[in-house]
Parts: C-alpha cells; structure tokens; sequence
C-alpha cells in the first residue's frame, strides 16, 4: 500500500516542496466545504441567523408595544403578526437572537475549554488527579441536569446571560471530557510525544502545544455539537419558565406564548412557531455544517 | 510507454513450457484528490513460468506493490488498469484473461489459482476468530457447493500447518493475538496455499521480522516451493532476500521494469545503474567492511516524471542523451524461460555491479 | 555500590553505565523479566551496538538507558551519577544530553507540526537561540548536518510531504538539537528501504566521527550492527541478558555463542551462490523464541541451542566470562575456550516441527 500511497502523490519524496501547507489544508477544507452541499447550506444558514442576531439590534429599533394591535395575524406592516403586548413578531425575532446565541456559543466555549483542558491534564498526568476528576464527571453525569438546573435557577438570581452560559457549561463538560481523555491516553503513547519528552519541552508545552492541536477538528466538531446542546437546553429552561424573564429573546417569546395561551389561538400561531422555527434552523445548519465537516476531516467516512 | 516484452525466448523454450503468467504492457493508474491520475506502473511486460520464483525489487513508490496487487486485481478503488493485458494459463493449458473475469469468476481464481500473503500479517486476520474457523471458512468458500466435512476441513488445515512448520493442533485453537508475528506470517502463507494455487504474490513478507523468523520463512517458502510447485512473485526492497528465494530478478523503478535477468546474472553483473547501486548498497555481514555507497536523491514523483529517462537524476552514467531517450529494455544475453538479462539502459555495456566499481557517493 | 565507584575509577571516559540492570514486568499472571542483570558501558564518542531478536530486551534496556523507564534493580549512571538520584535540574541535563531515535519516523514526528517548528521548539525552550532568527539558522544548520540541503526546502513541510528517509533525518536532527553526548538509536534504520540505509548509517556515522556523539545503537541486523559498530562494541542480547559483548569485529567476524552463530547463519547475502549454502534455520532447533512468563531452566538458550548438553546446558545457568576477546556465557563455549570446532554444527539437519 505504500506504493499506492505515494503514487497518489502524497509523500511521493523529492516532489518540490509546495509552500504553505497548513495554508493549502484550511484552503481545502473550505474548497470541500463548499463542494458539499448539506455543509455549505449549513454554513449558510448559521452565518444568516449569527449575522441577523448580531447586527439586528443595531438596526431594527425595539417593537413597540400597543395593546390595541394585541395578537394580530399576519400582514403588511407586521409579517408575522403581533404579540399579546401588540409588539411586532419580526422585531422580536431579530432582535431576539443575540441572547440565545451568546449563551450557546459561551456555554459550548466553556464546556470544550473546561473538558479539554481537564481531560487532557487527567488523562496526561494520570493518578490521583485523573481519579478525583473521573469521581467528577460521574457525580455531575449521574445528576439529572434538568433537576439541578431547576434547583439552581430557584436559588441564583441567572439574571445575566453571562451567569446563564456558566451554568449551562459547568454541567455539560463531562461527557467531552471523557473522549478527550481518552483520547489523550492513546495519543500521549504516541512517540512523538515521547520525543518531546526526550527534548524537556516542559509538561505544559506537551499537552497544549504537541498533543492537543492533534484533536483541533474533533474538538471544533465537538464545540459545534456542544452549541446545540446549549441553545436546546437554554429553549428548555425558557420553556420551563427557570430562566430570568427579563428582556426579551426567542426562549422568552417561546415561553411567553406557550403560558399566554397561544397555542389556541390561530392567530398566534407565528408567534411560538418562529422562535422555534429560528431555533430549529440555528441547530440545524450547525449540525450540518458538523457533519460535513467530519466528512471533511475524516478520510473514512468519506469513502463510505 | 510501451516496453517491449521481457521474454523474447519463446521459440527456444520446449513446447510445452507455456508461461502461467503472460503480462503485456500493463498500466495501473491511481485517480487523484485533485481529479487528476497517476500511472503507478507504466507498461510492464513479463512472462512467468511454472515453479519459477521472480522477485520483484525497488524502493517504495517504485510501484512493486502496485503491479502485484494489479496481477490479483486487488487494487484499491482508487486505482484501475486502463490499459494492457494479463494471461494466466490454467493447469489444463486453459487461458484465462485476468482483466476480463466477472466478479464470481475473479474471486474463484483468486485463491484457486493466484494468490497474495500480504505485508503486516495482522491486519489480513479477524482478531475474533480462531485461525482454525478462518481457515475453516476460506476451505467452504470455495467447496464448488459441496459441504466438506468438519474432518476433511481439520485435516486440510492442518496439512498446511505443518507445511509451515507449524504445529496444527495450538495453532487451529488460538486467536491471530496469541501468536507471534513470525507465526502469523507463516499462518497466512499456509491459507493463501490451502487451495493449492498454482500462482503466489508475496508483497514483503519478511520486512517487519526478526531475522531468524525472516530466516524460518525463507526456508518454509523454499521448501514448500520445492514440494508442490506453485509460480512465485516475491516483491522485496531487500536484494539480499531475493538472492535467497528468487530464479530471477526484475528491478522496478518509477513504475517500470529497468532490469531482468536471473538471479546469478543480476549479482554477478548488474547492467542498469540502479540495480547496480541497490546492490551495493546492502552491507555485507561476512568479509572485509567495505564502504558502502548509497543511491544519491530520491524517486521522482509519478505525479511529474523527468522527460527521457526516469533514473538520470541520480545517476552517475547519466549522459545528455538520456534526458530525451527513455531507453527500452535492452537484450543483453539470451536465455530461456524468461531468463534473460535485459536492461532498460543507454549505457548498459559501461555499467557493472561488482562492488569494487561503484562507489561514487555524493 | 563499592564495586561500582572502584569500576567508575577504572573507566573514567564511560559516558554511560548500565549496572546489573533488571527490568521485571508484573502482570496478573506473570512476572516477565524483560531485562536480566544487564551490565554495558558506552564510552564517550563511541559505538555499543545492541542486537538481538525482539523480545530480547533490547529495547527495554535502551528505555532503561533514557530515562524513559526506570530499572527495577540495578543502576544507570551517567557522568558516574546514577539518573534517578539526581536532582531535576540534574535530571534534566541527563534528558538533553541523552537523546532517542525512534524506529518508526511516521510516528516520532509530530503530525501537525512543520520541520522548523519541531526543530525551533527544543532550542527556544532551552535558550540555544535567543529570538526567532537565531533558531531558524540553528534549524538550517541542523538540516544541513543531516544532509537536508537546501535547508529551506524542508523548514516548512509538514511530516506527511516528507519520505521516510526524510523523516528519519528529521527526527535525527531533532535529536542534535541540543548537542547532546549519546544518542540512543532504536532499530532507527529498520524501516527504511535498503537503498537509503546506508545513507541513513553514512550520516550518523559522521556524526560519531566529527561530533564525537556516543551510539548506544539497537538493530536486529548483524549486517548493520558491523557496518555501523566496527569500531566499537557489540553486546547481543537474548531473553532479557547479555549473551556475548565484546569488540564488534570479535563478535561479528567470529561469534563464538551459538546464538550469535545463529543469528549471522541467518541474515540474507546479496548473494546467489552464499544463499544456497545457507544452514537451514541458522542451524536452531526452533524458530520461535520462548516466553518470558516461562522461561526454559538453566541456560534459556538450551531448547534452542545446536550444542546443548543434557545434564548441563538444561540444569545450571552460565555467566558471561572472558572466551577470546569478548564474553560469551556458554558452557560449552567457555569449556572449549573458544575452539568449540565443528560442535557448533550439528551433523543433521535440524528440521523438526519447530513450537516452543
């Protein structure tokens, strides 16, 4: 097979050397992102509801509340109709993302930041470190997180979103965790790691600098995943009323409608449907784009 | 790209000896990430004989294990044959064109009539099955519909073990894990002759072990040859190992056959530069230490082959013709049955491999 | 101990001391004494070629001798201190000094790294090159030593563009990078094609002879361990001791262990007419190395061995003791001083169903 590897050009030896290889790599990844069609739909739709979340605020002003247009369907001037406060569903849908997306996206950040730098220390220094953080990850795994949310929303004041993603991380890390560990198990036998071992390059080079780069897709794959997660769990405590009320954002619209009895009411309909729709697409180009990205990134599946 | 046929002889050879195996001009082609191909072998003719032992040598890239995958038709599916031909010649005198067999016909003759040992004995077994099961199965999967008996089965296995120098009755009942490399190796020359083929493509089997069990299969492979005859490709990097096991010698490089010829003529008086360096470049365990010389550079890529000859940029005879001629294979001296010393070299008659010659390092 | 400060006086050049090293392995099962009682020095500048089938310890010990693995008995010593009393800052210039080649260059190198930045790496860690400009030239110098020229060809590849050969001089420049004394080299050259090996042994060779670098070098290939130890020692190894150590032209030219014999017997020749003269099987009674977890008693070598006696080779375990020029522990051998004569060859064949 060696054969055939080199004949597919590559590590054929004395081919010249083609400058900026890590250049080339991420350059391909895009080309194959592109070329894919459910993965360059999914980036699509993330970048659209990221980028309306973020810029909307800045240019669609608050909606403002009038009783008198209170749970009005569909029409020109409100296109998905109005609240029971009267206040333009469309405002509300723009404007109401950025919270969600922040929560996901700091919640996910934290659980990958927490799980890989545990998993990979646990799993590099082994012992007693490794033993208590294992003892860890199965307490908060045995907890029902829905549970201990409930129970912390009931004793903290989770008035900020910055409070909401921490809490959402702090529960979540576990289960990365694990498979960063163990797969920094397998890969610290690998000689490489040795050799730098060899060189004194110091513990902390070794893990972050030689071992963990080596998991740079499965852990953006990962965070990807971990995004959802959070977005699913932060509707849930919406939904569940556990969440601050304050403000308003698609989780807030979602429990709003739900307890104002919009469920029975037709012309409400759009009101819960479109912070789910948003939600539902959100994930949906983000487990997309995950997918095709694995496909990307992991010749095997590619072929199958 | 075609090189002329490696065997010129078939008028002086008896009538009777027609070659097993009879290649013409075959090209193996590899598709690439970027939609493109290379061609791993570029037109290699040979003719193979009943009970002879060809050993196919180079370095790797060289296409060695492409061209014996090829032969099988065990390439990958990136790799196809776009062009040339192989003619197998069955016991009763039958042809068979290799390239042509549907997919039931294929893996009939594969096993029954060709058939491959392949480099790193672990991965050709199942980790959770008894060798004796696998060796069960290969035995029924080619029964012609018939259901042999669990003793025939018992019995033909272990007929092949101990034609390995194996003892059937641990070996049957043990996993491929409880065993050592050297024994799986082994394990697997005995499935790949359970069927008695008549053909056997070994693709390095000696590399990753110890010299005493490289030297335990050396032996298990003569004596089984010598026994019952099978026609033998052995590719190797390791020159040495075909002076052990080989009738003769085709030197692969970039894809092409550049050197044939038996096994005496090819030590005794190499004709193309690159055997020639191979040769000088294994280190002797006996005699005076001589300094040993190592080819300069390294294999071209397929991807981009220099215009004339593949070789010249690492070659000491290299003249200006041989950037605009890729040379033919040359008949050197005539011999039969394939034997004969051809080499794909413009300088051929200045070129010798005695170890005393060369040794220009750079 | 007092043994071994008087042997530290005799031999004050000895870079490295490996003193009745044992490495015993406990599983659930067994315990497998993977290194026995294994004593070598290597000398500053010079070559100890460790051979021996796998399985024999080899490896084990050239672990033991980076500090890789620590020897359940024993000592090793470098600059006459044993590595594992000293202090870290003392533990850490053993690690620099002493560096590891591996067998397998697609695995040594980091897969995700570029040549330069696995070559930079060492040397800004340790302060050989004070800014970015300084490692890049140190880099291309390293380059050069291992004959990747021009050096800014190969800085910005990743291992997966290079050849093997490459790679192995990649990793053998990594290893350069902080000058260090010994280098240990673990079958370094097994994987690579025969025709680039010797280019491979030519390079190292010359860094012996213009570095004075110390090669403590492990092969299985008798024909490398002449090409590369001619000057130096070789120890062959079998079942986790020491079986025969002395120069390497005395071992090699003319072995006197039937273990050594054997493995000569058994290395191919790039030659027609010497294959066919070839002892079938070097001459072993059995192909397969015995057990670890079941060592045979006596001489572990005796199952094997063409010259066994019953009665001797079977009952009592023999020690390494001087036979001509080198130690051999034989009976056999040390009671015919090194004039074993045709004993070494058994009359018939030996072609029995070979299992352990």
């Amino acid at each position: 097979m060696a054969d055939a590897i080199a004949a597919l050009g590559g590590t054929v030896p004395g081919a010249p050397a083609d400058a900026g290889a890590a250049r080339s790599r991420g350059q391909g990844v895009f080309a194959q992102l592109t070329r894919s069609p459910s993965g360059f739909a999914g980036l699509i739709l993330v970048v659209l509801i990221v980028g309306m979340s973020v810029l909307g605020p800045l240019v669609v002003s608050p909606p403002v509340s009038d009783v008198n247009l209170a749970w009005n369907g569909p029409s020109g001037a409100h296109w998905l109709g109005t609240n029971g406060s009267g206040q333009d569903v469309l405002k509300l849908i723009v404007r109401g993302g950025q919270v969600v997306i922040f929560v996901g996206f700091g919640a996910a950040a934290l659980t990958t930041v927490i799980a890989v730098a545990i998993g990979a220390l646990a799993a590099y220094f082994r012992g007693r470190f490794d033993a208590i953080m294992l003892q860890i990850t199965d307490i908060v795994m045995t907890v029902p997180q829905i549970v201990l949310l409930a129970v912390m929303g009931a004793f903290f004041q989770l008035d900020s979103p910055v409070a909401l993603a921490a809490l959402l991380g702090f529960l979540t890390w576990p289960v990365l965790m694990r498979s960063i560990r163990a797969q920094v198990l397998s890969l610290k036998e690998r000689e490489f790691v040795e050799a730098a071992r060899l060189l004194n390059l110091g513990t902390w080079r070794i893990v972050f600098v030689e071992i963990v780069p080596n998991m740079a897709s499965y852990i953006l794959i990962n965070f990807i995943i971990a995004v959802t997660n959070a977005i699913y769990a932060l509707a849930g405590l919406y939904l569940l009323g556990l969440a601050p009320m304050s403000g308003s954002n698609w989780g807030i619209m979602i429990n709003d409608a739900w307890t104002s009895g919009a469920m029975f009411n037709p012309l409400a309909v759009l009101y819960i449907l479109a912070p789910v729709a948003m939600i539902v697409l959100l994930n949906l180009g983000l487990i997309m784009l995950s997918r095709s990205l694995e496909e990307i990134i992991n010749p095997r599946l590619r072929d199958s | 790209m075609a090189a002329p046929a490696m065997s010129t002889t078939h008028a002086s050879s008896p009538a009777s000896e027609t070659p097993i195996l009879s290649v013409r001009d075959l090209v193996v082609r590899y598709r690439t990430s970027n939609k493109g191909h290379v061609d791993a072998v570029r037109g290699v003719s040979f003719d193979l004989y009943p009970n002879q032992s060809l050993a196919l040598v180079g370095e790797s890239g060289c296409g060695k294990t492409t061209l014996g995958l090829g032969l099988l038709r065990l390439l990958p599916r990136l790799g196809s044959v776009p062009s040339g031909s192989i003619d197998y010649t069955d016991g009763q005198g039958k042809h068979v064109d290799v390239l042509k067999l549907n997919r039931q016909a294929l893996r009939r003759w594969r096993w029954e009539e060709g058939a491959m040992v392949f480099q790193g004995a672990m991965n050709a077994f199942n980790p959770v099955l008894k060798i004796g099961e696998q060796m069960g199965d290969t035995i029924k999967a080619h029964a012609d519909g018939r259901k042999p008996s669990q003793q025939e089965i018992t019995d033909r296995s272990s007929e092949m073990l101990r034609g390995v120098r194996l003892e059937p009755k641990r070996v049957l009942d043990s996993y491929p894990h409880e065993l050592s490399g050297g024994m799986r190796q082994r394990i697997l020359i005995a499935m790949a002759l359970l069927l008695d083929p008549r053909l056997l493509v070994l693709d390095e089997p000696t590399t990753a072990l110890d010299i005493l069990t490289q030297r335990a299969i050396v032996d298990v492979l003569a004596e089984l040859r010598a026994e019952r005859g099978f026609a033998m490709i052995f590719i190797t990097h390791d020159l040495s190992l075909a002076a052990e096991l080989a009738d003769r010698v085709a030197t692969m490089y970039a894809g092409r056959i550049i050197e044939t010829g038996s096994v005496r003529d090819i030590f005794n008086d190499a004709h193309h530069p690159y055997t020639a360096g191979l040769i000088n470049a294994v280190p002797p365990v006996r005699g005076e230490l001589p300094t040993l010389a190592s080819i300069p550079g390294s294999p071209p890529s397929l991807a981009k082959l220099p215009t004339g000859c593949a070789f010249r940029d690492r070659c000491q005879y290299a003249v200006d013709a041989c950037a605009t001629t890729d040379p033919p294979l040359d008949l050197i001296e005539e011999r039969p049955l394939g034997l004969s010393h051809t080499a794909a070299c413009l300088r051929w008659q200045d070129v010798h491999s005695s170890r005393e010659v060369v040794g220009a390092d750079v | 101990m007092f043994e071994h400060t008087e042997h530290d006086a005799k031999s004050s050049h000895a870079l490295m001391e490996i003193s009745d090293v044992s490495k015993i392995f406990t599983t659930k099962h067994a315990t497998l004494p993977a290194v026995d009682g294994v004593n070598l020095t290597v000398n500053a500048g010079e070559v100890l070629c460790l051979v021996g089938e796998s399985g024999c310890g080899k490896t084990t010990t050239a672990r033991m001798a980076a500090g890789l693995s620590k020897p359940t008995a024993g000592t090793i010593s470098y600059d006459g201190q044993d590595i594992w009393s000293l202090d870290k800052a003392g533990f850490g210039n053993f690690r620099t000094a002493v560096q590891y080649v591996h067998q397998d260059p697609y695995a040594s190198l980091n897969p995700i790294r570029t040549v330069e930045a696995t070559l930079t790496a060492p040397l800004r860690k340790h302060g050989l090159a004070k800014n970015g400009k300084e490692a890049w030239e140190q880099a291309t110098q390293l380059l050069r030593r291992v004959n990747l020229t021009p050096p800014e060809n190969y800085l910005s590849k990743f291992p997966h563009q290079l050849s093997g050969g490459q790679r192995q001089r990649v990793a053998v420049a990594r290893a350069l990078s902080l000058d260090p004394k010994l280098i240990i080299a673990d079958e370094s050259t097994s994987m690579l094609d025969v025709s680039i090996r010797v280019a491979m042994l030519n390079m190292l060779g010359s860094l012996r002879d213009d570095l004075g670098v110390g090669f403590l070098f492990i092969t299985h290939d008798l024909a490398i361990a002449k090409y590369f130890g001619w000057q130096g020692r070789t120890a062959v190894m079998y079942l986790g001791k020491v079986v025969e150590y002395g120069p390497t032209p005395e071992v090699i030219n003319n072995p006197q262990h039937p273990y050594t014999r054997a493995l000569l017997d058994a290395v191919p020749e790039p030659d027609p007419d010497a294959a066919a003269r070839k002892l079938e099987g070097g001459g072993l009674k059995s192909a397969e190395i015995p057990s670890l977890a079941n060592l045979p008693s006596g001489c572990s070598f005796h199952p094997r061995c063409p010259i066994a006696e019953d009665g001797l080779c079977d009952v009592k375990e023999p020690a390494l003791a001087p036979v001509a020029r080198r130690s051999v522990s034989c009976h056999v051998v040390q009671r015919e001083d090194g004039h074993p004569g045709d004993r070494i060859r058994p009359p018939e064949p030996a072609g029995a169903t070979s299992t352990s």
